[in-house]
């Protein structure tokens, strides 16, 4: 349902996929701020991971919600990273006319950001 | 030997038999064990409160008794310590609710212990408060207030323990602390022996959310497929004297403990994943490793702590005003087109019937709804079939009830007034809370266990308990 959003290729070799065909992730909110675990299936795709689901990309994705930041930490043993969203609940649990207000369901959207293997 | 961590549930409003098996697996294993229930979210306890305001003998867990009925008798004859948040706002009547049951089971003897301290209310304008930095709302002013609470670590439980508590019954503590409490008590840690702490606080984080680390809260099917997720099993967290950590279910449950779960439930609720704040340890999972042993057991390891902050969280919840929220679906040939023309409506209406400052959302569910922006951004930019099963959403927040009455009743009048075809008209209002966080010095909060003093049962509260 949501608008592809356009990547450019830069290899023809590669294929486009979405995040979620390669990694897994989990949200949780604290206050305005949301948090969302990402984790590579294979650890050989953790570089995919890291060259292209940057901050850039996800605060991006994240715009039309009015995310302000986006941090993300590294978690090389676990082939997995943080994302630390900020403003992006849209008032979070104190004010969100959201039916989610947590943003539980955003570990979704960010797994369906598109990446090239 | 190692200790044995079992959960019992992990929200208010978690599974109420889910702690059977946990305890059925800590009776089998036959080692020092304690079963936690976290059941206190951040709003909870104003919830609570406001219970309280109309029953004074109100403001704990309402399901207490469905919690502890089935595993309270076998937790105390087999001395599997108890330790829940469930005292919310009136832990005093949490503690009486647990005297009642045991004496129920046979077991007056019981020994409930209850914390102190977490409640600052009265304290409030002597405090030193800092704002917590990820929040930005002004708050409401001293009449809206309905709770202040810290979040308090683990050394006032270790106090309750120390006294041979059975159950120990708290209101706002860090939920990991429950768990790191028993561990505590039982391996005689050092209180600035960081590294064990922050094991021990791990442990917790991991299990405070129930299923969430075995299975719950996981499954994608074709993705991550998890077995029997209808009796998925809580964890158990097995740890060691050098703080090394295990994490398992009771055998014959639902559910898997694998890498992946273990990792998902890391970071959950995780921020810097270097500096994770809690009352008694700064914990640093940056270079933690997971790693599966056998089916349904995985070691976390690479743990290491910090010294604990120099201020404790502390949760201020407010009166927030009203939401209503009311729906109607629309389903088969042009059903898109038919919602559609109903928000238009709505939104034609809204105009001239309710105040400017009334917040509204539409969402039309089906096509696009909680990955939407409040102004409705994906709604508009997405290419769906006219033909499906949509419905209809609008949420309308404002101080006062009756503007909300007012905008929800135009969605209901869609029935007659609206497009074709629509059905399934509901509504429903909350009262809203709103939150804010600030830090409070660690020296200015006294926290403390002391031992219930058990009251003899009335005739009209045992009523309360033949059901279970």
């Amino acid at each position: 349902m949501l608008q592809a959003e356009h990547y450019p290729s830069t290899e023809a070799s590669k294929s486009t996929k979405i995040l979620h065909q390669l990694a897994h992730g989990r949200a949780g909110d604290k206050g305005e701020r949301l948090n969302v675990g990402l984790f590579a299936y294979d650890p050989d795709h953790y570089a995919t991971l890291l060259e292209q689901v940057t901050e850039e990309r996800v605060l991006a994705l994240f715009a039309h919600r009015g995310a302000s930041r986006v941090r993300r930490y590294l978690l090389p043993n676990l082939a997995g990273m943080n994302f630390v969203i900020d403003d992006v609940l849209q008032g979070g649990v104190n004010g969100a006319l959201n039916l989610d207000g947590h943003g539980k369901t955003l570990s979704f959207l960010l797994l369906s950001l598109e990446v090239n293997v | 030997m190692s200790f044995l961590l079992g959960s019992g549930a992990g929200f208010s409003g978690d599974r109420t038999d889910a702690a059977v098996a946990v305890v059925a697996e800590l009776i089998k294993r036959q080692q020092p064990s304690a079963l936690v229930f976290e059941t206190l979210g951040e709003r909870t306890l104003a919830a609570a409160h406001r219970a309280m305001r109309d029953d004074p003998e109100s403001g704990f867990e309402p399901l207490l008794d469905e919690l502890l009925a089935p595993v309270l008798r076998d937790c105390l004859d087999h001395n599997i310590k108890i330790l829940g948040n469930f005292g919310a706002a009136n832990p005093t009547g949490a503690c009486q609710v647990i005297a009642d049951l045991a004496t129920q089971l046979g077991r007056e003897q019981v020994r409930i212990a209850q914390v102190h301290g977490d409640d600052i209310r009265q304290q409030l304008h002597s405090l030193d408060l800092q704002r917590w930095e990820a929040e930005r709302l002004t708050m409401p002013g001293d009449e809206a207030l309905i709770s202040a609470n810290v979040y308090l670590g683990a050394k006032a439980l270790t106090e309750a323990l120390a006294m041979q508590a059975d159950v120990v019954v708290t209101g706002r503590v860090a939920d990991p602390a429950l768990f790191l409490a028993p561990l505590m008590h039982h391996f005689g840690w050092r209180w600035d022996d960081w590294d064990r702490l922050a094991c021990g606080m791990m442990a917790g984080h991991l299990a405070e959310c129930g299923a969430q680390v075995s299975g719950g809260y996981f499954a994608d099917p074709g993705y991550k497929d998890v077995p029997g997720l209808a009796t998925v099993g809580y964890p158990i967290i097995e740890v060691e004297q050098d703080g090394s950590l295990v994490i398992t279910k009771p055998a014959n449950t639902g559910g898997c403990v694998t890498e992946q779960t273990v990792k998902e439930q890391l970071l959950y609720e995780v921020h810097d994943p270097a500096n994770y704040l809690t009352p008694d340890v700064t914990v640093d999972i940056s270079q933690a490793e997971v790693r599966q042993l056998s089916p349904n057991r995985v070691a976390v390891t690479g743990i290491r702590g910090k010294p604990a902050p120099e201020r404790l969280k502390t949760t201020i919840c407010y009166e927030g005003g009203w939401q209503g929220e009311a729906e109607i679906s629309y389903a088969g040939p042009n059903a898109l087109a038919r919602a559609q023309l109903a928000a238009q409506v709505l939104r034609e209406r809204l105009v001239f019937r309710a105040p400017a400052e009334l917040r509204t959302r539409l969402d039309i569910i089906g096509l696009a709804s909680v990955f939407d922006s409040d102004s409705g951004e994906l709604q508009r930019n997405s290419l769906p079939s006219n033909s499906g099963d949509y419905r209809l959403r609008l949420a309308a927040e404002h101080s006062e009830r009756r503007w909300v009455a007012r905008a929800t009743q135009e969605l209901l009048a869609l029935y007659c007034a609206g497009p074709a075809g629509g059905g399934g008209v509901r509504r429903q209002f909350q009262r809203r809370v709103f939150t804010a966080s600030y830090l409070v010095k660690r020296s200015d909060i006294h926290a403390y266990a002391s031992l219930f003093e058990t009251h003899v049962m009335g005739n009209n509260r045992s009523d309360r308990y033949v059901a279970s």
